[in-house]
């Protein structure tokens, strides 16, 4: 079976970032960057489904500059048989739209029987690709699971999805399109093995125009970055337990009306 | 009418529309209008069509068929589509829930439209719409706009004024007919979390968190006790969770669940980047915690240098003297 995981190279979250230049993006100097966790639930769980069949291929992809090669690498090290790096100024301002887009163009050339992506990518927080990737497809697809299993003949994925106050599980036919929650697996960490072998294993560039994709002007975009407005300075209430608890519950009452 | 903004329904898989519609609804009130409800559901009861009326809805489109529940992304996002392209709604707003955050993005991709998805304020610059969406772990605000309508886009629950009820106000109910889509995924079953009898950590207006000071899960019982007096519900912080002392379905936080309260009390809660970034939008912050260096006093609002365990239960009867005035 063969499994293609859409990933997205972001930030790390202990990162400070800063507005850019233009005050559009952020600026990039001195940012460590990482797989977004959630895209490495989907590796993890990529993996696990091919060594669960003893057989298998599974594609790690990605959108974005030259940087993104490292992401792509990591997952490499993982375990990943290799990867796809989507890599062409045409989809320097990409929306969710246009990932989809160009994340179907690959999957309709190789053809893997399952799609994994992260639930959201922790820079942007949109969370849409995975249904927006499904729609382009045509293909079922189920967010937020917390479990999956493929069945024996390769037809079919039973996925739990995480709703509010429970899961609802669905039987998809394949192929189709799910998306990894925390709490679907614990990722492995890459082996020395693992990196050693990642360097010789290929990462193939795809520009815009091998996929019979033009450049499309997206359909959202990014007016102005902001930073947060400040709070109100907060305060730390003195005095013993009892005499805090007290102005504390007065506080919250009568100033903040919270309570 | 050409040019609605529409508000996608999000109910109680009962016939009742949620608490939230009524910050959707106000929203788009606010921007203008005229605001129209979109029904998705199995079955609506007359009381909850009654009640978008009251909240504002000129009209209730109503898509009432047994193919809309279960919910699956490709029943709702077709006929959702098909309506969208006969009525040419200005804009389809809902609420971030587990159901539109998927449907209306494939939606959005239906449509070739673009989606801002859990949206913390709207403002109209001339004819268009710029959308406000907390970006990097919520340390920036990202605005936004789109190319072209439908402006797609979801917002983040108790973060918009609530429409207030008026009484006498009604939504004309029109039943369009649309074609079902053949749904490729089925529904096999639905597996309930065990109650605590306390509210969902997403919808809830106060929210109690405990983090690593809680020094173990047997500990949140006088949490829950709290939260029963006050009708909070209670979370946990990433390291809670990650030591196994709380579900996974509790964290709070970047790799958990975003909350925006009205009250938002953090208990032995260090505060790191990751579980600022989902709670920082609340209203009210208060914090207790023994290290006075703690980062979350940084955003605090009200905070309590002191023992967790000797506050809580303080607490937890003050609170239940000033509920029981």
């Amino acid at each position: 079976m063969k499994i293609l995981v859409a990933i997205k190279q972001v930030p790390d979250t202990a990162t400070q970032v800063k507005i850019g230049a233009g005050g559009k993006a952020i600026d990039t100097a001195g940012i460590t960057w990482i797989v977004s966790p959630y895209d490495e639930f989907a590796v993890e769980e990529a993996l696990r489904v091919k060594e669960k069949r003893g057989q298998g291929e599974v594609v790690a992809v990605c959108l974005g500059p030259d940087r993104a090669k490292e992401a792509l690498r990591s997952c490499l090290a993982m375990g990943c048989d290799r990867a796809i790096h989507l890599n062409d100024p045409a989809w320097t301002a990409a929306d969710t739209l246009t990932t989809a887009r160009a994340l179907a163009a690959v999957i309709k050339q190789e053809q893997p029987q399952l799609v994994l992506c992260g639930r959201q990518a922790i820079d942007d927080d949109m969370g849409a690709v995975t249904a927006q990737l499904s729609e382009v497809l045509g293909w079922p697809c189920a967010a937020w699971i917390m479990e999956e299993s493929v069945d024996a003949d390769g037809k079919n994925v039973r996925a739990a999805r995480q709703v509010e106050g429970g899961l609802e599980v669905f039987d998809l036919p394949l192929p189709a399109v799910i998306s990894a929650q925390k709490g679907l697996n614990e990722p492995r960490y890459p082996t020395l093995k693992g990196i050693m072998g990642a360097k010789k294993k290929e990462i193939k560039d795809v520009k815009a125009s091998d996929l019979g994709l033009g450049a499309e002007p997206p359909q959202l975009s990014v007016v102005a970055l902001e930073a947060l407005p400040p709070r109100p300075p907060g305060r730390v209430i003195q005095g013993d337990v009892a005499t805090a608890v007290k102005e504390l519950v007065r506080a919250l009452r009568e100033e903040a009306k919270a309570i | 009418m050409a040019g609605a903004i529409w508000c996608v329904v999000e109910d109680d898989r009962k016939g009742t529309p949620k608490k939230v519609m009524a910050e959707v609804i106000g929203e788009a009130a606010r921007l203008g209008g005229p605001v129209e409800a979109v029904w998705l559901t199995d079955k609506a009861s007359e009381d909850g069509l009654r009640e978008l009326g009251s909240w504002g809805a000129t009209k209730v489109w109503l898509l009432e068929n047994a193919a809309f529940a279960p919910y699956r992304s490709e029943v709702w996002a077709a006929a959702l589509a098909e309506l969208a392209a006969a009525q040419s709604p200005k804009a389809i707003f809902g609420p971030v829930t587990s159901r539109q955050r998927e449907a209306l993005a494939r939606l959005a991709a239906r449509l070739g439209v673009g989606i801002a998805a859990d949206s913390v304020a709207f403002a109209m610059e001339g004819d268009r719409l710029v959308a406000t969406r907390p970006v990097y772990a919520g340390k920036l605000l990202s605005k936004v706009t789109w190319a072209k309508q439908p402006w797609v886009a979801t917002l983040r629950p108790n973060v918009f004024r609530p429409a207030e009820s008026q009484a006498g106000k009604t939504a004309a109910v029109e039943r369009p007919g649309v074609k079902i889509a053949n749904a490729q995924m089925k529904f096999i079953e639905r597996r309930e979390e065990l109650s605590t009898g306390l509210p969902e950590l997403a919808e809830a207006e106060i929210v109690i968190s405990g983090g690593r000071g809680m020094k173990g899960p047997e500990n949140y019982v006088i949490l829950e006790n709290m939260g029963k007096v006050i009708g909070a519900a209670v979370g946990a912080s990433r390291a809670a969770v990650d030591a196994g002392w709380r579900p996974h379905r509790f964290q709070i936080g970047q790799t958990g669940r975003t909350i925006s309260p009205k009250l938002y009390m953090g208990f032995g809660v260090s505060g790191a980047i990751q579980h600022l970034a989902g709670m920082r939008t609340s209203k009210v912050i208060v914090a207790v915690n023994k290290d006075p260096e703690a980062p979350i006093f940084k955003i605090a609002d009200y905070g309590i240098v002191a023992d967790l365990f000797e506050v809580v239960p303080a607490l937890t009867a003050e609170f239940k003297r000033l509920l029981e005035k």
